[in-house]
């Protein structure tokens, strides 16, 4: 018998990568391509639409490829993707107008102080579970209007498209100008600011609320059904499954119970538990967002502790300071010191997100003396990643009124032992690093398969789970309190930097 | 009398290109090289992009111009860094520890010892505890024995030091250990049967970075009677996914023919 197999491409923040997948949720080929970030002003982040979508032509056959494989043994294909990230583009032509606008962007931080002092403004909360900043897609929506002549107009025709990664890739999937699929998933909606809650529509008001023309949005589809088959790069193949690369990771670890949580560490590191088919509100700065929801069932809604910066910190002390050559190396400069040397690192490069939900900050290094190297630099590095940690699962704890008793883990940071066992010393929980680290492609694979009947139910893919690696705390209670002390007050000394105006 | 080959071209230009470029400020394009040397722009570009691929050259991003690679001012160090080894076998040691049902354990050489770098649970979720950053004898495991076979130095400097005994089946005799070793270069994999730990038997293959230098071992470890069949040979569905995992992550590292 000929092997099949679910393929799932994971559009991250930094790369796009492909992975085959076997009946056993083991990882039978990968591919990989980086794509560039555009820098153009403080704060800005932008990514080039098209080139990601040729990365994508080019990773998948190649995946394909490495196993001997061909498309039709190819069961169902499932997209995760990076969130937020806003791209627009002409349906007629197919080019993006512009380049996406990545959720890291903060371009918007004034507009969104403007609508956030409208007497209407606690509507958004209320519909949509997610508070305004400018991590969300639906500002960069009305900035792209206000600063390009005529694209409002276009939109409101239907003539220009809006949508996250997904909606982009799998409009060119299946065939882009020429019959494309426009269409996004719950999930992915949710991080729009535009959908409501409960109704899981587009809403009315939202709408007007920041000035979306409705022509311009796709479908909200569940986050698995398939949504179509591709008519280009791999023909035939269904497209089954569309998550955000969060949620995608939630399914991946399958935290299919309400209770159950996981913590994804990439380029932000994002905390979600599962609460079940009701929304929960959070008082403790989490957001409410839509778990998955499959096919026809009711959604199953998640709590949010997003943070912006974890990963992309060890990306610029590679990349912007050039300290080290690889991101991986940065556990080897960090264990040639005992300790932080009193040097803390809050790496508030857009703002803050959980629990602050700050714009206004930005980055600091606290406790520089003479006597620190680059050693107790690239510690502190990592230990902005554990004490992140810490404040959004004290948030979690609170808003669940249950406290965690160890967490999940996933994501390539889960690779530095050193970070892993500091999160253990910080959480004072045991942290676990399941089987497959890459859970976020696994994730939008097991949902894909699912969708066509490769897997036949949860209970199927949660025999897949198994514990790789567990990290049990250590650090002196007495110790731990101190240290978090100092992160605490480094946090507050990022508070208020950006003045209205000083862009 | 065995054919003596003449010396290799392309390696003398090789050669000439990093003299060049270590005699200046060091910052030359391949036009300026290829006219230095009198070389074809061609040859020159291919060279260079040779030299770039194992990091003896770098070429700024800016300018296009070449320079004298990072890599070549810690030749004697080892050349991957272990966490970034980690870092890229980490999926492949869990497909792995899926596949097999057994332990994955990833090792480097550090003093003549085995340093592990990684380490997978066997995947049936009962308590155990990771010993990444332990160190084990190179003579008494699979891991030690690839590492040994594809690196002198090593076996070198276990010349001088007597091989401990832990099990009866321990290799104690160094010229019983050359043996062995010969053996695991014939067949590309290791084992080891009761030789450290009674009741225990291990798997591994090489991990080979570019050019084929062996950068590290990995392996899989377990109950014998799981490992191997009624006479103690090792199931060969076991080798096959130890051999083809390790391979899976020396195609990633630029290992090309492996």
């Amino acid at each position: 018998m000929v092997e099949r197999y679910v393929m799932s491409v994971d559009q991250g923040t930094t790369s796009t990568r492909c992975i085959l997948f076997d009946h056993g949720g083991r990882l039978v080929s990968v591919t990989q391509r980086e794509h560039k970030q555009h820098f153009p002003k403080p704060g800005w982040v932008e990514h080039d639409a098209m080139e990601i979508w040729r990365n994508l032509e080019r990773i998948a056959p190649e995946a394909l490829s490495h196993a001997g494989a061909t498309p039709d043994q190819v069961a169902a294909l499932g997209i995760a993707n990076q969130r937020e990230t806003t791209v627009l583009w002409d349906r007629h032509s197919g080019r993006p107008v512009g380049r996406a606008v990545v959720w890291q962007d903060t371009r918007t931080d004034s507009l969104v102080d403007e609508l956030a002092a409208r007497p209407n403004a606690d509507m958004v909360r209320e519909r949509c579970g997610l508070p305004l900043a400018t991590y969300f897609s639906a500002t960069r929506v009305r900035w792209l209007f206000d600063h390009t002549p005529g694209l409002r107009e276009r939109a409101e025709s239907g003539d220009v498209l809006f949508g996250t990664m997904e909606s982009w890739l799998i409009w060119n999937l299946t065939g882009g100008p020429d019959g494309g699929v426009h269409i996004t998933d719950v999930t992915n909606a949710s991080r729009t600011l535009l959908m409501n809650l409960t109704t899981l529509a587009w809403d009315d008001d939202l709408l007007a609320f920041f000035d979306v023309p409705r022509a311009m949005l796709p479908d909200i589809r569940p986050s698995t059904e398939t949504y179509g088959r591709a008519s280009r790069v791999l023909p035939g193949v269904r497209i089954a499954a569309a998550l955000g690369d969060q949620q995608a990771a939630l399914f991946g670890q399958t935290c299919f119970a309400p209770g159950e949580a996981k913590c994804t560490y990439g380029t932000g590191s994002f905390l979600l538990l599962n609460t079940g088919t009701e929304p929960v509100r959070s008082t403790h700065g989490l957001l409410t967002t839509v778990g998955y929801q499959i096919d026809k069932e009711p959604a199953v809604y998640a709590l949010e502790g997003s943070i912006a910066i974890t990963g992309a910190l060890v990306q610029w002390f590679r990349d912007g300071l050039g300290l080290i050559a690889s991101a991986p190396e940065i556990e080897t400069l960090a264990r040639t010191v005992e300790d932080n040397g009193g040097c803390y690192i809050v790496p508030a490069f857009s703002g803050l997100f959980a629990p602050y939900w700050r714009s206004e900050a930005r980055g600091i290094i606290v406790g520089l003396t003479s006597y620190i190297t680059k050693g107790h630099l690239a510690r502190a590095v990592l230990e902005a990643t554990g004490w992140q940690t810490r404040e959004v699962v004290d948030a979690m704890n609170a808003d669940s009124g249950l406290a965690l008793k160890a967490l999940k883990v996933d994501g390539g940071m889960t690779a530095d032992n050193l970070l892993m066992q500091f999160i253990a010393d910080v959480l004072d929980v045991p942290v676990i690093r399941p089987m497959a680290a890459e859970t976020v492609s696994l994730g939008a694979a097991y949902a894909a398969g699912l969708a066509v009947g490769y897997w036949a139910d949860l209970e199927g893919l949660r025999r897949n789970w198994h514990r790789a690696a567990q990290w049990l705390p250590s650090m002196d209670p007495g110790r731990r309190e101190t240290e978090y002390d100092c992160w605490r007050r480094a946090v507050e000394r990022t508070f208020d930097w950006m003045k209205p105006g000083n862009t | 009398m065995a054919y003596v080959p003449g010396p290799v071209q392309s390696i003398e230009r090789a050669a000439a290109i990093l003299r060049l470029l270590a005699r200046g400020s060091g910052r030359l394009g391949v036009s300026e090289i290829a006219g230095s040397l009198g070389l074809a722009r061609g040859t020159a570009h291919g060279l260079l992009r040779t030299l770039q691929g194992v990091g003896f050259v770098e070429q700024d991003e800016e300018t296009g111009k070449y320079q004298l690679g990072a890599a070549l001012l810690h030749l004697g160090t080892s050349y991957l860094d272990v966490n970034e080894l980690r870092s890229r076998a980490i999926n492949w040691a869990d497909a792995l520890a899926a596949r097999s049902g057994e332990a994955v354990r990833i090792g480097t050489t550090l003093d003549g010892k085995v340093l592990v770098v990684h380490h997978v649970f066997r995947p049936d979720d009962t308590l155990q505890a990771l010993d990444v950053g332990a160190l084990l004898p190179a003579h008494a495991t699979a891991l030690g024995k690839v590492l040994l076979a594809y690196d002198a130095n090593a076996m070198a400097a276990l010349q001088d030091t007597p091989l401990e005994l832990f099990c009866r089946r321990t290799i104690t005799q160094p010229r019983e250990l050359g043996r062995a070793l010969v053996e695991v270069r014939e067949m590309g994999w290791a084992a080891e049967v009761e030789e450290f730990t009674v009741g225990e038997a291990g798997l591994a293959a090489p991990i080979r970075g570019q050019g084929g230098l062996v950068v590290g071992a990995m392996g899989i470890s377990g109950a014998v009677e799981r490992l191997c069949d009624p006479r103690g040979r090792p199931k060969p569905t076991l080798v096959t996914y130890v051999r083809d995992a390790a391979r899976a992550v020396s195609r990633d590292l630029g290992a090309s023919r492996w």
